[in-house]
Formats: structure tokens, sequence, C-alpha cells
């Protein structure tokens, strides 16, 4: 553990808060979160809605900005990053994994994947060979020339994971990834979550309500009313405790 | 780190974008485009008219003689005739002759006509005699065809000779014949075909020139019009000797008509001389006016066009706003958003332009052929036409595309 504290953490967040104005009220969606993830993690996020761990995954994701409170993703303060610098952040480092595929309608698997490369450097023919190189890892090449229209959720989902691998980034994020998959895909998407931060070091966050998808990460951080209540290994959680909501913490 | 896509790359992967989306809504784009293809087809044919209408009057003034200043009784306005023409006519052979001494005039010519039966035969025709004296030729710049037109000599001895225009050559004696030599009977009076004029038209007020038979002044004076006063003419042409001589010689015409006619100072003219240039502007400012009476037709049916490009493409920001947030999410920035909608106006507004031109041109000589009205396609109304349309896509464009650049990547992520 000490050796860990030398290298810069891939994400650190000082007191992180996040508030929005609703009419007269005002919302704290994020209470003073102060957390480290470092390269090569696998991690959960779990608490029932509205406990602020989607607002998280925005401030982490560099979609959105904390109302106080520092994040520095690889040392960098994304704070003090502008919209542009953000977008270009997310599209060399991170990727995004979500609930609804969020696949384009009526273009192929192929082009879905290579979006994110329209809006880098890599030159055309480069960026195609690159897309579908993602697609292999992700198992899904055989689905290239499809549309998301024709295929099923787990086919679907796999090309989402293609289009955030493309990049090869240093951070994967899912929200809540199996919440459209039955449970047989769901463990075969998580089992290549696992497998792709196993193989090759990626650091991979996941937002779920499922305790069986936390279950296969190594470290489990839980929230509730938009603080941390508890943070810690995934094995030391007793399997009675992990209820859906993840609600009763210990 | 912030290396983005080069420019080349954004242009091919934008454009790809904006073809696509507007192929999938082919007929919402197609529907969209018309008003750009009515406007730019109805700019492009409009000015193609006016151009054409423009070319026919100053052809049809050119063919009227070269540096030519008529002089006609009664004063004119610009604006048409206060006092009847041809009426008890005020000009005289003697105010021909005192013309004849500007220096800056080359020739002098006059004339009268009166519509009478030309008889040769069996057939006969009606149409326009025209007593004129040997300069006339010269200065309308009116060649004959054949045979030749009459001298000095024929109108000092009043000879009953005649050269006929093609239209009364053609309907007495047939198309392909020459009438030089043969005789032809005007009021029974026996007149030599000396000559056939050359084709002349239509002149810009719809007349057919070549419907005329031109005799000598003195002989339409004394056997044919005899009833009218002698030494009175209609009209009188006169050419100067250059273009720059015009305003000169106009000037000294009046000058010397004011003293032949006895005018005092401040009394109105009983005499208008015109020049081609006189006539020119009075047609040149008829046809701006037209023109920018179309134009601004033009103008408002691209203007309504501009409006539809508008409209469907805020349905068209909101109908993919999760798309624009997972692009926003994926590394998009506000720019390529920007840059991909209003690429999306641009292709709509200049393919609707396009058509536009293609349309634009067909209808024109359309209205060329069915109409026959005369058309001059512009190269440069054209282009303009075309590029102001891609103008209007992107004005109309930009405020929808800014909109979708400014949103929000989670609140569109989230959007149903």
């Amino acid at each position: 553990m000490t050796a860990r504290a030398a290298v810069t953490p891939l994400i650190e967040t000082v007191g992180l808060s996040r508030c929005y104005a609703l009419g007269e009220a005002t919302v704290h969606a994020l209470v003073d979160a102060t957390l480290r993830i470092d390269a090569g993690e696998l991690v959960a996020i779990i608490g029932p809605s509205g406990s602020g761990k989607s607002t998280l995954m925005n401030i982490l994701g560099c979609l959105d900005r904390p109302t106080s409170g520092v994040y520095r993703f690889d040392g960098i303060d994304v704070g003090g990053l502008d919209g542009d610098a953000r977008a270009a952040l997310r599209n060399r480092r991170i990727g995004f994994v979500f609930q609804s595929f969020n696949l384009l309608p009526r273009t192929t698997a192929l082009e879905n994947v290579e979006l994110p490369l329209y809006y880098g450097p890599l030159p055309l023919g480069a960026q195609r060979a690159r897309a579908r190189a993602a697609l292999e890892r992700a198992g899904i090449a055989h689905r290239a020339d499809h549309v998301p229209g024709r295929m099923s959720g787990g086919e679907q989902q796999r090309v989402a994971i293609a289009r955030a691998l493309v990049g090869d980034p240093d951070l994967l994020l899912a929200d809540e990834p199996t919440g459209n998959l039955d449970s047989k895909t769901s463990r075969e998407i998580m089992a290549m979550l696992h497998a792709l931060n196993r193989s090759t070091g990626l650091t991979v966050v996941i937002v779920t309500h499922d305790p069986e998808v936390a279950a296969v990460t190594d470290r489990v951080i839980e929230f509730r009313d938009g603080r941390i209540v508890a943070d810690g290994p995934a094995a030391a959680r007793s399997p009675g405790s992990a209820r859906p909501t993840g609600a009763d913490a210990p | 780190m912030n290396a983005g896509p080069s420019p080349s790359k954004l242009l091919v992967m934008t454009a790809h974008a904006a073809l696509r989306a507007l192929w999938r809504n082919r007929l919402r784009s197609g529907l969209t485009m018309l008003g750009m293809v009515i406007g730019v087809a109805s700019v492009i044919a409009m000015v193609s008219v006016g151009a054409g209408a423009d070319r026919f009057v100053q052809q049809q003034l050119a063919s009227f003689g070269t540096n030519i200043i008529m002089v006609i009784p009664g004063a004119v306005t610009s604006g048409g005739a206060r006092s009847g023409w041809g009426g008890a006519s005020t000009l005289t052979t003697a105010d021909a002759a005192a013309m004849a001494r500007i220096p800056e005039l080359a020739a002098v010519t006059y004339s009268r006509r009166q519509v009478l039966q030309i008889v040769h035969g069996s057939a006969n025709w009606s149409t326009v005699v025209q007593g004129v004296t040997e300069d006339f030729e010269r200065v309308r710049d009116w060649q004959v065809a054949s045979g030749s037109f009459f001298t000095e000599r024929h109108e000092k001895s009043a000879a009953k000779v005649a050269v006929l225009g093609q239209t009364v050559a053609r309907n007495l004696f047939g198309a392909g014949q020459d009438p030089v030599g043969t005789v032809v009977r005007i009021k029974n009076v026996p007149f030599k075909v000396i000559g056939v004029l050359a084709a002349k038209g239509q002149s810009s007020w719809g007349q057919d020139q070549d419907d005329v038979v031109m005799i000598p002044f003195s002989t339409a004076e004394r056997r044919v019009m005899g009833a009218g006063i002698l030494g009175t003419v209609e009209m009188i042409y006169a050419s100067a000797r250059t273009t720059a001589d015009l305003p000169v010689a106009a000037a000294a015409i009046a000058s010397v008509l004011r003293q032949q006619h006895r005018i005092a100072h401040g009394q109105e003219d009983d005499f208008t001389v015109r020049t081609l240039e006189d006539m020119a502007s009075a047609s040149a400012a008829a046809s701006e006016v037209m023109g920018n009476l179309l134009l601004a037709i033009a103008s408002i049916s691209l203007l309504v066009g501009g409006i539809g490009i508008m409209n469907i493409l805020l349905v068209s920001v909101t109908e993919r706003t999760r798309e624009i947030g997972l692009r926003m999410a994926v590394g998009a920035k506000a720019r390529h958003i920007l840059l991909q909608f209003l690429t999306e106006a641009a292709v709509l507004s200049m393919t609707g332009g396009l058509a536009g031109v293609a349309t634009g041109i067909v209808a024109t000589h359309l209205i060329g052929r069915i109409a026959q009205w005369p058309t001059v396609l512009e190269p440069a109304a054209i282009a303009a036409s075309f590029l102001f349309s891609g103008a209007v896509g992107v004005f109309f464009g930009y405020y929808p595309a800014h909109k979708a650049s400014r949103l929000d990547p989670i609140e569109a992520l989230r959007w149903e």
C-alpha cells in the first residue's frame, strides 16, 4: 500500500460536491466525496437511485464539473479545463458504456465503433482498421456490417464496448451496463469487462444496482444521499448484505 | 493531447455524415429543398428573360442606324407624346436643308409615309409606302439585298422607282423570286423595282420593319401622297459623324430648328430631337425597374426557402438530441457539432440551388421556345444565385446548428 501512494492515481477526488438548483430548492447530489482509484482497478459504484452515483459518474467522465472540490484525472485538474479540452480528454482517454447502449440507429456496428475516432487525428484508413480490431476484442467482429436494430441486446452492448475501447482509453466508465440485459447476457458482459481489466490493466468503473455485477469487481464504493458510506473490497461484503439496492451497508 | 482531426478528414467525415442524414430523410430533405429550387430557378429565369429583353432592345436600337438622331414634330416629353405625331407636321424639307449645314452631321434625310395598296399582276398587298431621300440608306444603315437603292438623280427627277422590303417582295412575288426589274403599281402609278432591302426583322415595338416600300421623296410628294402640303416632312433623320458628336449635334439641331421655326426664347419647341442614347436610357430605366421587381420576388422565395431549412433543421436537432449527446460524450467539440449541422444546411441549400440552376436553365429554354421571348442565360447570374443559395443555407442553418452545439451532453444523452 505504501508503493501505491508514490504513483499518480488515475482518479483522485477531494471534497467533491455537486449542487443543482431545482426551482427554489437546491439539491445536493454529491457531498464531499473524496476517493482515489488507481490505474488497473476494477471498481463498482453502488447505491440507490438519487444517491449521487450517476452524478459522480458524469464528473469522472468529464461530462460535468463539480460545484466545489477537486477532481484530478491522471494528475490533470479537470475543473480547470474548458469544454474543448474536456472533450479532447474524453476522446483520447475515456470510454463510455451506457445502459441503453446509445448506438446510432441505421448505422453499422463498424461505423458506430469508428465514431470516437472521427474526432481524433487518425487518418480514415487507419481508423477503419482500428474499429475492426476493437470489434474483434469485444468478440463481435462477425456483426461488423449489421445495424443495431438487427442485433440482440448483448450484441449491441458488445458493439458499445468495442466503441469504448477503440480509442485505447485509460478509463472505461460503464453506467448500468447490464441494466437492459438478461442475467445470462449480463454475466457474459461482466466476464468480458473483468477479462479486459485483467488482461490489459484497463481501469474499469461500473455504476450498478445489481449485486451480482458488483460481486465480480475487486472494490465496491457505496453511495447514499450523495455521500460515500462504504468503500472496500467486494469480497469483504457478505452475500446477505448485497441486496439489490445495496441499502443495508454494514 | 489536443491534436484533433485534420481539416481534410473533418471535411470528409462531416460531408459524409450530412449526406447520410439528409438521405435518410430524403422526402423531407427534398421538400425542404424545393423552396431553394424554386427560388434559384426563378432568379435565373427572370434574369435571363430580362437580359434577353435588354439585348433585344439594344439590338433593335443598334439596327436603327449608327449615331442616329431623329427629329419628330411636336414636343415630346420622355414619358411619351404630348402632341400627336404625324398630324399637321411642323417640319419641312427646308429644315432638313438647314440641318445639313451642321458640321457634326454626316448625313440628313427625311421621310413621309402612307399606307397604300401595292399591286403586281393579280397580286396586291397593303403596306407602308415611305418617301425618303437617297441618304436614307446611309443614315438608317440599311443596305439592299439585291439591286440598288435610288440615287440623287432619281430624287431630283422624281423617278418612278421603288425599293421593296422583304415582306412586300415575298407577298407580291413569292419566296425566292427576285423582283428587281419588274413593275409594280402604287395608286395606279407604275414603279420600276430597282432593289430589295435586306431583312431587318421586328422593331422593339413589334412592328415588321420589312413590310415597307421605299420610293424617292420627291416622287412620293408629287405623284403618290400629293394631297399634303408640299415641302412638309413627317420625320427627319440625321447621323452624327461620331458617337462623341451626338450630344453636340443634337443641341445644334435644336438651335437650328428654333431659328427656322422662329421660336422665341423661353417658348416651347414644336419639335423633339431624340438620339439613340435617349431611347436606350429610357429602355434601360424601364428594364432596371422590371429587373429589380423580379429580383425582389425571387429574393422572397429564397427567403422562404431559407426559413424552411431553418425549420427542418430545428426538427432534426430535436430528433437527434441523443446522437448529439453521444457524439459529445465520445469527444466531439462544440465546433464539430456546429460544423455538422451547418454542413447539413449548406448541403441542403446548395443541392437545392444546383437543382434550381438546372430547372432555371430548362425554364429559360422553354420560355424562349414556347413564348418566343428572347432570353439570355447570364453565367454570372447563375453563379451568383447558386452561391447565394449556399449563403442562405448557412445563414438560416446557423441558429439550429448553434443550438445543437450548446446542448449539455448529460441532458442530451438522457433525452427521450
